[in-house]
């Protein structure tokens, strides 16, 4: 749920990182961190464990810029990957204004890929929500590692609906802005529609 | 629309401030907030220049979606009151009107009797003053600021 304040004239909208464990949902938030100027950005906020896996959520206020006098903030979080913390992914998605699901390219995660998607169905599905309808793009993400599947397997497995689609190598940046700039593109062509 | 926007307008926004204002000097607390319950910041009143407000408002509306999901197990409507309880400073976060969240920090200058009391009469004007905002945005003929703009204006955001 977009956010618009006519007196400070801003516009905050909610990007919600989504995707199987471990498929670099918290490495995309770290690189676009790393890479934003300082007056940009707001901290980032990582509930982890002490292994380092996300426990409940990452966060990361962003500033994009202004259209026409108004100021776009985008916040954006992650989720935690693991099945089992299936109950704090759905607080997550509350009022979610944007949806970037990861993939983790290996062959190996291809099942943990499709369920995960499957889980974002139904937790969206649950709120009132339907993927089909919503600023929606999915990055395949650590395609330098050797044991990967084709981009045209991937995309027959998890984007059957042809949305915007990007290769990537999150901790080198490979495709992040790319996917970060099509969702936000999608979500304020939303808000153009009067979403 | 399955997603409507959270619209804030000149007057309500002012009328916020001054509650929060007001409840900051009658509480005696440092800082008073007010987030949506999607974790963006609404306003803020008192100490607020060392404090990252914006961080504040998304771990507080985590922290009050994590409640609602533990009252939802307990078959609880909602636990609309928390409140920790630190040795310099101590956080009043009430849910106002299952919409949005009111929290206070407050320390040794005040007690939690008096941020109790004072909330509560703060969160019925609060929820009027919501009520009042929801309808104004549900009436027709308020559009989107953002119908006037085109693909353009969106394309040039990304090539700056």
């Amino acid at each position: 749920m977009s956010f618009i304040n006519y007196l400070s004239r801003e516009i905050n909208c909610k990007i919600v990182y989504y995707g199987p464990g471990l498929c670099g949902k918290t490495t995309n938030l770290h690189f676009i961190y790393t890479k934003t100027n300082p007056e940009a950005k707001g901290k980032m906020i990582s509930l982890a464990t002490e292994t380092e896996r996300t426990l409940f959520f990452d966060f990361l206020p962003l500033s994009l810029g202004e259209i026409r006098g108004f100021k776009t903030r985008f916040h954006l979080y992650t989720v935690p990957g693991q099945v089992f913390y299936d109950a704090s992914r759905k607080l997550i998605l509350k009022g979610v204004d944007g949806v970037v699901f990861v993939a983790d390219s290996q062959i190996e995660r291809m099942e943990a890929n499709g369920e995960s998607l499957e889980n974002l169905r139904l937790n969206l599905a649950e709120q009132g929500y339907s993927l089909d309808k919503l600023p929606y793009v999915v990055q395949y993400n650590k395609r330098d590692l050797p044991n990967v599947a084709s981009k045209e397997e991937l995309h027959g497995l998890l984007n059957p609906t042809g949305v915007p689609e990007y290769e990537a190598v999150a901790p080198t940046g490979v495709g992040v802005f790319d996917t970060l700039k099509a969702v936000a593109k999608l979500v304020l062509t939303e808000l153009k529609r009067g979403g | 629309m399955v997603n409507p926007q959270m619209v804030m307008y000149e007057e309500e926004f002012n009328q916020i401030q001054v509650l929060c204002d007001k409840l900051v000097r009658e509480s005696n607390s440092r800082t008073v907030f007010i987030v949506d319950k999607n974790g963006q910041l609404i306003s803020a009143s008192g100490e607020v220049e060392n404090v990252d407000t914006t961080s504040l408002a998304s771990l507080t509306a985590g922290n009050v979606a994590a409640t609602g999901g533990m009252a939802k197990l307990l078959r609880e409507e909602e636990f609309a009151t928390q409140f920790h309880e630190g040795v310099k400073a101590n956080v009043h976060i009430q849910l106002v009107g299952n919409r949005v969240i009111l929290v206070v920090i407050f320390d040794a200058r005040s007690s939690l009797g008096l941020v109790r009391l004072r909330v509560k009469k703060s969160a019925d004007e609060l929820n009027q003053i919501f009520e009042k905002l929801l309808r104004k945005v549900a009436e027709p003929g308020l559009d989107s600021p953002f119908a006037e703009i085109t693909d353009e204006d969106i394309d040039n955001l990304f090539n700056e």
